[in-house]
């Protein structure tokens, strides 16, 4: 394309700036992108004029009133540094006493593989620059590896390896049948997935389903990944701890378990929605080795595929994370908020179900409230998706995916009306 | 590493294990991997009776996937830093990477930074997701500072700006639209150049080669040698160039110089990729400084241009910046945009939120702009007074003639000594002072009351160590 443009050039032989304009771009070549699935139903619902409408595409929590909600722990966090530290780089590991903050809640807070220093830990982008670099440090160091991923997932964990160029396959999640887990099916995958491979878990709150593995279910996964001569990689990603059942450390149970099994597992952390850090981008990207000495080369590794992406990650959130966390306090009174919200989506989920069966659904919504986190896979087709939004200006992903986080006492009633009537058909 | 299990009743035909050969651990298996991952020193019978039923003898053996994974080198500029705070000789001096101090070698917060901050706080704004693209009102003022808000391009909607993070991130999203749009494109980036370019073109999959640029007999620019180089590369380059303030050797082209660039690079149809990290930092005018970039975009060129906040509004560790994408069309840079956040998606989703707010809230607001302006003035203000009395110094001590102008002519915070590494090296051991081997000292970590001891320090070194 660039040589065409150049004959064009040397044809015409002008300079000026309508010259420029009537050859053609440098960028002809390149198409419209797509909208972003998720975070396009965002910019639909912000133009909408309907005074009814009602947002329950992206997975950002909404109090009852549904307006966005910053922690108080969070307003006091920032009250305590504003203006008062320098905005020196960070390393590029990111802020060491936010890592280690964050691997407490993930490993424990007594546990015996951050007192061995067995664990390469980095800041990182939130969740999904967690993601990214884990993607780009097994393409450099497992590259002839490749990445289960579960059907459906957040849509973006496959533009995440794609673009790192690490081959993707998928493996069975989700039961249409009974909108809950396909065991089975899941197990059967990993079983037959070969030897070496990297397999992506949901550690809780599975995007988009709700649907998690019950505790049971995750030992005999991590059985499974003991027990078969398979050298399988597992790699959580955890970005709704506390928001699930409302327990960090209930919610870091499937992961606990893979640790006491032995497994030498990696972690995304995010602290986007539990901590409503959404737009700080904070997180944390840690891999867990065998001991200190390759768990100090492999976060030396790590920060060599940051140092050209970023150079050294944002200060800001890291530095509201480790203030809320190193401070007991705070700490409380974080964990009292993660509830509320926790608390509100499980009784959001409960109304849901019961406005439903009160209009005499002929469908069963068991699920809403068996499903767990911000998200319930509502069974819904993409037509019914889309009467939903063209008729009562109800926004969601197409896939049926509802954000429970966007539903108030306000609107719960209107939902389950307007999915009432789109499904009662079905 | 995986605790590999090894369940006999399901190990293939060519596996045939004895107890005692199992507990010993002396596996041979199949398969011909995992021979290679065994300890010896490590076994675990385990007997297993789940699912099927069947009983299989189990041994549990150590594996590490990471056993060949070395340590990474410490990185050039960022280690400098960390050899200096481990140096207790009350003479040292930092002059490594490129963060400004004070007069007093403080880090220095801005005021209207702090104003800005204060202002956001009382707000108590939320911290929703930013749209990939970043912050709108950021984007706005991004674009407007760096061309003007007069600017024909900015009134026509021909810029694509995409808050990136700071300089590197921005870099890197212009480095993966290139990789994707046109494969197998050369990035031509001058010699020397800021070290993490090379690794960006690298991990972002772009070959790139170098134009001559630093030219060591004249400690000026080999004009001429690039010149050379852009008409002798292939047509439709990306050439990287430093907007203002070249980073590290402080060297920049006159205005004369720039037109030149831009005759040859419009002839070769070559593609400007500037990279502005220091506007406003390099002569303390912001408009000055973006100069070469208007004089580009005023020829009706499409070009590339990464901004960076990290210095001039001392910003550093909040990462804020972006890449602009100066098309020839509204359609072109509507379409662009949509790639570069299609791009940003798999990296980090969308940017972080609060650095873009105090960029807009200083920038968008008149007074705070201008408040901006007059501290922007004084950190130049200050290493061009410490460059004055460095170079007073140095001729002052330094006998031979040589003449150590450059130290005037080069411009923004670093300056290149002309040092060589074992120079360098001597500057570090004998005289404690902090900086990168290929000669460069930041001016940002000097001030007046060390010029002297600095001057002695290159005096000895460049006439006593070869």
């Amino acid at each position: 394309m660039a040589f065409t443009t150049a004959m064009a050039c040397r044809l015409i032989g002008r300079k000026s700036v309508i010259g420029a304009r009537s050859m053609s771009s440098w960028w002809r070549n390149v198409e419209p992108a797509p909208k972003d699935p998720i975070l396009g139903v965002t910019e639909a619902f912000l133009a909408d004029p309907s005074p009814d409408k009602v947002n329950v595409g992206v997975g950002a929590y909404r109090d009852d009133n549904g307006k966005p909600v910053v922690l108080e722990c969070v307003r006091e966090a920032e009250r305590r540094i504003a203006g008062k530290l320098n905005m020196e780089y960070l390393p590029m590991g990111g802020s060491v006493k936010m890592v280690e903050e964050t691997l407490k809640l993930a490993y424990g807070e007594n546990s015996e593989f951050i007192k061995d220093k067995r664990i390469a830990a980095v800041q990182s982008l939130s969740g999904t620059g967690a993601c990214r670099l884990f993607a780009d440090f097994q393409k450099r160091f497992s590259p002839d590896s490749q990445i289960y991923i579960p059907v459906p997932t957040w849509a973006n964990h496959h533009n995440i390896w794609r673009d790192a160029q690490v081959p993707q396959r998928t493996y069975h999640y989700y039961h249409p049948e009974s909108r809950g887990l396909n065991f089975a099916a899941l197990m059967d995958d990993i079983k037959n997935a070969p030897n070496g491979s990297f397999i992506l878990l949901h550690a809780c709150a599975h995007n988009p389903t709700g649907v998690d593995p019950s505790e049971e279910e995750w030992r005999e996964i991590s059985h499974l990944f003991k027990f078969q001569v398979k050298n399988h990689f597992a790699f959580f990603d955890m970005a709704y701890q506390g928001f699930a059942s409302g327990d960090p450390e209930r919610d870091a149970k499937s992961i606990r378990i893979f640790l006491e099994d032995g497994h030498h597992i990696g972690i995304a952390q995010s602290y986007a929605k539990n901590m409503g850090l959404y737009g700080q981008r904070v997180g944390c990207l840690s891999v867990l080795c065998e001991n200190e000495k390759q768990a100090v080369a492999v976060k030396s590794q790590l920060q060599q595929l940051a140092r050209p992406m970023y150079s050294n990650p944002p200060v800001h959130g890291a530095l509201i994370v480790s203030t809320i966390l190193g401070d007991p306090d705070l700490k409380k009174l974080w964990l009292k908020e993660v509830k509320v919200m926790a608390d509100r989506i499980i009784s959001m989920r409960a109304s849901l179900r019961e406005n439903l069966e009160k209009l005499g659904s002929p469908l069963s919504w068991k699920h809403i409230t068996k499903q767990i986190g911000m998200f319930c896979y509502s069974g819904m087709t993409p037509e019914q998706v889309d009467r939903l939004t063209k008729e009562y200006h109800i926004y969601m992903t197409r896939n049926g995916r509802i954000s429970m986080a966007g539903i108030t006492t306000g609107n719960v009633g209107y939902l389950a009306n307007a999915i009432h009537e789109v499904t009662k058909s079905a | 590493m995986a605790s590999s299990m090894l369940s006999l009743a399901s190990a293939s035909p060519s596996a045939s294990l004895s107890m005692h050969d199992t507990l010993k651990g002396k596996v041979r298996l199949g398969s011909g991997n995992l021979t290679a991952w065994f300890h010896k020193e490590k076994s675990n019978p385990f007997i297993n009776t789940k699912s099927s039923g069947r009983i299989s003898m189990a041994v549990a053996v150590n594996v590490s996937r990471f056993e060949g994974i070395t340590m990474a080198p410490p990185d050039p500029i960022l280690g400098v830093s960390e050899a200096f705070k481990a140096d207790n000789d009350e003479k040292k001096l930092n002059l490594g990477v490129g963060a400004y101090r004070t007069e007093e070698l403080q880090p220095y917060v801005l005021n209207v930074v702090k104003k800005a901050e204060n202002l956001m706080l009382e707000r108590g704004e939320y911290k929703e997701y930013l749209p990939i693209e970043g912050l709108a009102a950021f984007n706005k003022v991004t674009a407007e500072l760096l061309l003007g808000a007069d600017n024909t391009v900015i009134k026509q909607q021909r810029v694509a700006t995409v808050q990136g993070l700071s300089g590197t991130g921005s870099l890197r999203l212009a480095a993966a639209l290139i990789e994707r749009y046109f494969p197998g494109a050369k990035v031509l980036i001058s010699s020397p150049t800021w070290g993490n370019h090379k690794n960006i073109f690298n991990d972002a999959r772009v070959p790139w080669s170098e134009y001559r640029y630093y030219d060591p007999k004249t400690v000026g620019l080999d004009f001429e040698g690039m010149i050379a180089d852009l008409k002798a590369a292939p047509e439709g380059s990306f050439i990287l160039l430093h907007g203002c303030a070249h980073n590290p050797t402080g060297i920049d082209p006159t205005p004369e110089q720039w037109e030149k660039i831009a005759d040859v690079i419009q002839e070769k149809n070559h593609i400007p990729f500037f990279d502005v990290a220091y506007q406003g930092f390099a002569s303390g005018s912001l408009d000055a400084d973006a100069a070469s970039v208007r004089l580009f975009a005023a020829r009706g060129m499409e070009l590339l241009v990464a901004q960076s906040y990290s210095k001039n509004l001392g910003l550093y560790a909040e990462r804020i910046g972006a890449i602009n994408v100066i098309c020839s069309s509204v359609d072109a840079a509507a379409r662009v945009k949509s790639q570069l956040k299609r791009l940003a998606r798999p990296m980090y989703s969308n940017p972080p939120v609060h650095g873009a707010r105090i960029v807009a809230n200083v920038v968008g607001d008149p007074t705070l702009f201008d408040e901006w302006k007059a501290e922007m003035d004084m950190m130049a203000g200050r290493i061009k007074g410490v460059r004055q009395k460095l170079f007073d110094s140095l001729s002052a001590k330094d006998k031979s003639g040589k003449d150590w102008s450059f130290i005037l002519k080069q411009i923004g915070m670093f300056s290149f000594t002309g040092l060589n590494k074992a120079q360098s090296e001597n500057m570090t051991n004998k005289w404690h002072v902090y900086m990168t081997k290929d000669g460069r000292i930041s001016l940002a970590g000097l001030n007046l009351a060390k010029c002297e001891y600095l001057a002695d320090a290159i005096v000895d070194s460049y006439h006593n160590v070869s």
